[in-house]
Order: structure tokens, then sequence, then C-alpha cells
């Protein structure tokens, strides 16, 4: 019973401080790809260099979570696009131009900077040879191939101003468009499994396999002027972060940019380096903190694993617990508790976490909030199990005696269920320090973040500083219970006990 | 006198046409009854009406002139409940199992300790076995420890389901002796079930007789011989007889 409360407490407080050590930095957002990264990079080093205590969040996903996340305040600011505003968020409500644009978002409380200096606007691109042999040059050429195959991102299907805009503008008859993530759609390129995908007009890849940009001859893309936005309370708060941001204002060009994106893309340079080293040269800017080594990125990461797999055990664990007893005893309500968290089981982690955003939005909250979603199942059905596989005659007995139903389950049943409850905690904890590396997607650190860099960079020395200390991890935490279940499984009914 | 556990024409239901009952029985202070009958005739579900582990569907059971509430839980600590085997939990050692409703009831450690020695006693139990858990008892051991933990809050009634019913020979006759021994020093009412004649008694001041739930015949084992009921009774008397080894009586 005191284990219980102890437990209970300590989830509380790893939640308590998970939340208040994110309270006084500002935060800093990217989207889940190298140049977005690399620009909240800089402006995490500038604000740093200008003695605004600030964290990045890098790669947190898409434009729809990065907004939401600054309109909640769980972000201060991000770089974002001047045509992904104007359509993609403000749906097409906004004035012409960047004046437009700026007063429509001050009526969220939003405020923009000016163009950093380059566009990188939305394109598609396909193979010399291919696009050589077909004569393709301009978007509109496109419509003579139907056989083509289109490999496209996520984001792009789906936002206005992407593929339904094109597909209308251009009356395309393409047939084969499939959804891919944006730097597996480089290399399906490169292999030939695709003929044309969207690219980002700055991409570092561009360069790199010599691809025939198409012209957008009907102009159906907007302008992508890079800009920062954030929250206007910020000019009041923190008046030197909104100045240091402004100082990437008009500073760096097309050229540049591509140099920074390759950098970082494919000469594998850690994007804190290629931010620090732009600003060196170009703003004279020395970054405040030198770049960390990997034992001390190691142990960060530990530790934000540990505390997301940690905080949403003792969650799931007090919310299991009850929830498999109360299905031990009300058979027709068991049915229905054990069906729910069976069908949380079957919800994709990535959604799940995704539900989580408007709820919780982002960063250690929601992360913490799905894991012990999932973590609820094994709990809940190996304590329905353990408590409902008691010997009838055992249970009788316990009744006989004249002790009460609460008594009987905290002396007799919970103790003879312990080792299947046991084994249920063990699997949940497994599982969850796998379900943890997606915790990154939401911002919530841990082994994901260099699984998910190593990912877009196709580097698998990077993906490797996350997959294998999470693999190590999981067999820690077996370790860990096969141990603790030495301690806790009262003496009488060990397993391995000679009779 | 009045009698310690009254049965009025208590009766369980199972299923259309499954039943056991309607009986009338009543268990005088100090005296002991045996249930006795064939496999299936209703004799454990009897005992837990008694004991108040099932709810009568007709009828009632009596403590002490007071209608049973199965759902007071606590009345059953009024009762010393033994069953086959024990009914020992194995998490918990002899003592702790011995104890575990005293120590609910947050007897003081040295009350505890004091009741644990007069029943060792009593179950001629030496001190090295509570410290065991279930597991590592012989099967005797096990009986007399769920006998020590039916006694230890001195109940009004003792009701004992088939105790000596899982063990060798030579551990029932030792078990049996010392468990007459045991009544006859407290002096406690006391239910025993079993299937065997002999034992029944052995133990019982009278005995009753059940046959398809219903109770057949009750007396001595003198009265079921020369006066039985129906020729069921005479039929059950003389097939246990039958068993004893020719020329082993006197």
């Amino acid at each position: 019973m005191s284990r219980a409360a102890l437990a209970v407490a300590l989830a509380l407080s790893l939640a308590g401080r998970a939340a208040s050590a994110e309270g006084a930095r500002l935060r800093i957002g990217s989207k889940a790809f190298v140049e977005s990264e690399v620009l909240g990079e800089l402006a995490h080093e500038l604000l740093s260099a200008a003695g605004v205590a600030a964290e990045h969040r890098r790669a947190l996903g898409g434009t729809r979570v990065l907004w939401e996340a600054l309109l909640r305040g769980d972000l201060d600011a991000y770089p974002d696009y001047t045509g992904t505003i104007s359509k993609e968020i403000l749906g097409g409500a906004a004035g012409p131009g960047l004046s437009g644009i700026r007063s429509a978002l001050a009526a969220h409380g939003i405020g923009v900077t000016d163009p950093l200096g380059f566009e990188d606007t939305y394109a598609l691109g396909m193979r010399p040879a291919l696009a050589g042999r077909l004569g393709i040059r301009r978007i509109s050429d496109l419509a003579r191939h139907p056989e083509l195959r289109l490999g496209l991102t996520h984001e792009f299907l789906d936002r206005v101003d992407g593929w339904p805009a094109l597909r209308a503008g251009y009356a395309l008859p393409q047939r084969d468009v499939r959804g891919l993530d944006h730097d597996l759609a480089y290399r399906a390129l490169a292999a030939g499994q695709i003929d044309v995908t969207d690219l980002y007009s700055t991409d570092a890849e561009i360069r790199k396999q010599g691809l025939v940009v198409l012209e957008d001859d009907r102009h159906v893309f907007p302008e992508y002027q890079a800009v920062f936005v954030y929250r206007r309370e910020l000019e009041e708060r923190a008046p030197a972060a909104v100045a240091a941001l402004r100082r990437l204002e008009g500073r760096i060009s097309a050229a540049e940019m591509i140099d920074l994106n390759a950098r970082a893309q494919i000469d594998r340079e850690p994007v804190p380096q290629v931010a620090a080293a732009f600003l060196r040269e170009h703003l004279g800017v020395a970054p405040a903190e030198g770049s960390e080594g990997l034992a001390a990125r190691l142990l960060a990461r530990t530790r934000e694993h540990l505390e997301l797999v940690g905080a949403a055990l003792l969650l799931a664990l007090a919310a299991a617990v009850p929830l498999g007893v109360w299905s031990a005893r009300r058979p027709a309500a068991g049915r229905v508790v054990l069906s729910a968290v069976g069908i949380v089981q079957t919800v994709p982690s990535l959604a799940l976490l995704v539900f989580m955003i408007p709820l919780l939005g982002i960063g250690t909250g929601p992360a913490v909030a799905a894991l012990s979603l999932y973590a609820l199942l094994p709990i809940v059905r190996n304590t329905h199990a353990g408590l409902t596989g008691i010997a009838p005659e055992l249970l009788e007995s316990a009744r006989s005696l004249g002790l009460p139903s609460w008594a009987r389950l905290l002396r007799i049943e919970l103790p003879l269920a312990s080792p299947a409850i046991l084994a249920g905690v063990k699997t949940a904890a497994v599982i969850a320090v796998g379900t943890a590396t997606l915790g990154a997607l939401v911002g919530a650190g841990g082994y994901g973040q260099p699984i998910l860099t190593g990912i877009r960079l196709a580097s698998v020395p990077t993906i490797l500083e996350g997959a294998l200390p999470a693999a190590l991890l999981a067999l820690g935490v077996q370790a860990l219970f096969d141990a603790l279940e030495r301690v806790l499984v009262p003496r009488g009914m060990r397993r391995d006990r000679k009779v | 006198m009045e009698p310690l556990l009254e049965l009025r024409g208590a009766l369980k239901r199972y299923g259309p046409d499954a039943s056991v009952g309607p009986v009338d029985l009543s268990v005088p202070a100090g005296r002991t009854l045996a249930l006795i009958g064939p496999s299936g005739a209703g004799k454990s579900t009897l005992l837990r009406l008694m004991l108040g582990l099932l709810r009568p569907d007709r009828g009632e059971v009596r403590l002490r002139g007071v209608p049973l509430d199965p759902d007071d839980e606590g009345a059953r600590r009024r009762y010393g409940y033994v069953v086959q085997g024990g009914g020992l939990f194995p998490h918990l050692t002899a003592a702790e199992n011995a104890v575990i409703v005293a120590r609910y009831l947050r007897w003081d450690k040295r009350r505890v300790g004091a009741r644990l020695e007069t029943l060792s006693a009593l179950a001629r139990l030496p001190p090295e076995v509570w410290s065991r858990f279930p597991a590592e008892l012989s099967s005797g051991q096990a009986q007399r420890v769920g006998l020590v933990r039916a006694l230890f809050l001195d109940p009004d009634l003792l009701l004992l389901d088939e105790p000596l019913g899982a063990l060798d020979p030579i551990t029932r006759a030792e078990l049996q002796e010392d468990l007459r021994a045991a009544f006859q020093e407290l002096g406690k009412t006391v239910v025993i079930v079993t299937h065997d004649l002999a034992e029944a008694a052995f133990f019982g001041d009278a005995l009753a007789l059940l046959r398809g739930g219903r109770v057949v015949q009750t007396g001595t084992l003198a009265d079921l011989i020369r006066t039985p009921a129906e020729p069921f009774v005479a039929r059950f008397v003389h097939a246990q007889r039958a068993l004893k080894i020719p020329g082993a009586e006197a």
C-alpha cells in the first residue's frame, strides 16, 4: 500500500519536474526537415549569444503541429515561409504581400520578421536522363505523360497549395501518386522507383543529384519567403529575443541556404555546428556554448528517455491495476474495459501521439500520456488474469475467514496475483522503452532524437546513436524486472522455489 | 436448551431441478454433529449454508437464535472453518496464515503470540513449522495449521469439510485422535463433514445422513443401524460396514 502511494508520488513529481524544467526558457521550434532545423538552430544560437535562455525543439513535425504549438504558447518562435502562412495557415484570407500576412497574423497574437533573404518554393524534380529523354522542362509538360510515377511528400499531398492546386492548375493526369517521406523520396528517385517528386528549391540534393527542376510555367506555387513567426508577447517579455531573430533578416541568400543544407544533409555535419559556423562567418557571433560531446548527449537523452518511460509506467500502473481489479470483480464491466484498452493498443503509436497534441500540446506531456495509454493493456490484462486465475478454494477460504472485501484484495488476492501483474508491468516497460523513441516527434527528446535525425540524414551512425542505447535499455529494463521479481513476488510462490 | 445453530427449511437451488434442502437441523451447543452421505449428497453445500458463504433461497439459518446474514462478512469470524488440505494461502508462512484475521483485527503482538502457543500445543505442532510456507509442510501439518487458523479467534462453532480426506492412513489415524481430543478439551460445538461412517461415528455425538440434498435420518450410529428410516440408510450403513476386514471386529 505504501509502495503504491510512493509510486504515485514519484509519478507526479516526475511529471511536475518535466513540466517545470520547461518553464523559464524560450522555445524555438523547427519542422521535420533539415532547412527548418538549421534555421531553428540559427535562432537558438543567436538568442543564446544575446543572453536569452532558449532551447531548440528540433524537428517537431509539420506546419499544423508547429502553428498550434505557437498559438498555445508551447513554442515562442519557429521558421516558416510566407506562402505556407498565407495559404496553409491563414487559408488565403490574408491581404497581398508581407504586410497582409503581418496584419492577419497580428489578429492571432503572432508577429513575423522580414524575409530572411531566400525563397524556398515548392518545385518538382526529375532525374536528368528521364527528363531529357521525354523532353520535359516545364510542369505543363507532365500532362503529356500520364504513365509517370509521382512520389510526393505527405504534407505536399495534403496542402491546399500543394498537389491539389498543382493537379488542378496543370490538369495533371498521373494516377500513380504515392506519399513518401521527403528524404526517402530523394532515394526513391535516385533508385528509379519514382519519376517525379516535390522539392524545396533550396534542397541540397538538387545539386548533389543534378536533378532537373521543372519550371512552374503557370505560377501555381505562391511565393515562399523564409521568415520567423513568433508570439507577439515576446516584444514585451523578451525584446532581446525579437531583436536577435531580426538580425537574420535579409542575411541568408538562396545559395548560402543551399550550402548550409548541403553541409548538414550531405556532409553530415551536425546542425549546431553548421549554424555556429554561419553565425561566426556572416554575423560575427560566437555561439554561447560549444557543441556537447557524445557522452554528454547520451547522458541527457538517457535521462529524457528514462523520465518518459518512468512517468508513463507509473501513471499506467496507477490506472491499470485498479482497472484490472475492477474488471476481475465485475465481469460485465471487465469485458468493456479489456476491449477498450485493447482498442487503444491498435491505434498506431504515431497517430496516438498526434492525437495528444491538440489536448496536451507538444513536449513531454503528450508523449507520457500516449506511452501510458499503451502501457495500460498488458498491465490491465495481466492483473485481470492474475486475479481471476486464483484457485476458487483459496478465494472461499479467504471469504470464510470473515475478512472484508478490501482486506481480502490487499492481503490475499493481489499478492497471489502479483507474479502475473509484475509480468504485465515488465512487458509494458519493455514496450514503452521502444515506443518512447517516437516521443522525439513531438519534442519530448530521448533516444528517438538521433534516430529521427539519422533517418533524415540517411546516416546510420546517427541512427545507431539512438537505436543502440534504446535496445540496451530495453534489455536492462528486462533484467531489472527479473531482479524485481525476486524481491517483490512473495517467497512462498516463486516459480524457481525448491520444495 | 436453545440450539447453537439451527436450519429451518433451508434450501439452496442449483438450476431447475438440482437443489439442496429443504433441511431442518439443529446443533446443540457443545456437541458434535457429523454430516455423512455419498458424494454429491449436498454435505459441503449444507456446510456453506451454515457458514453463510451461501444464501439460502428459502428458509433460514440461525446462529444463537439470530438469522444469519450472508452479507455480514464479519459474522463469519464467529465460525472456524477447516477445509480439506487446510486451505492455506501459499504466499504466507504457516504463522502468517494462522494469525491473518487476528492481525487484521489489530490484536497486539503478545496476545497473538500467546494464542499461537496455546493452539500449537493443542494441535501438536512443533515451533519450527511456523516459519515454513505451505508448500514446505506435510499434508498433516497443513491440516493442523488450518485447524489452528480456524480456532484462532476462539469461535462459537467449528465447521470441518472432509478435514482428513486427503491424508494417508497413519497421518489420518493420528489426526483423528488429536482432533477428537481437541474438541473434547475445548468443548466446542462442531459440525464435521465426512463420507466415512466409522469416522462419523468416531467424532459425532449425532449423525445426519444426507442423500440427494435431503437429510434422510438423524441420530446415533446405533439408531441408523437398528432403525433405518428408509432402505437407503440400511444400504449405506451395510456398504460401509462390509468394507471392514472380516475378523478384525471383536
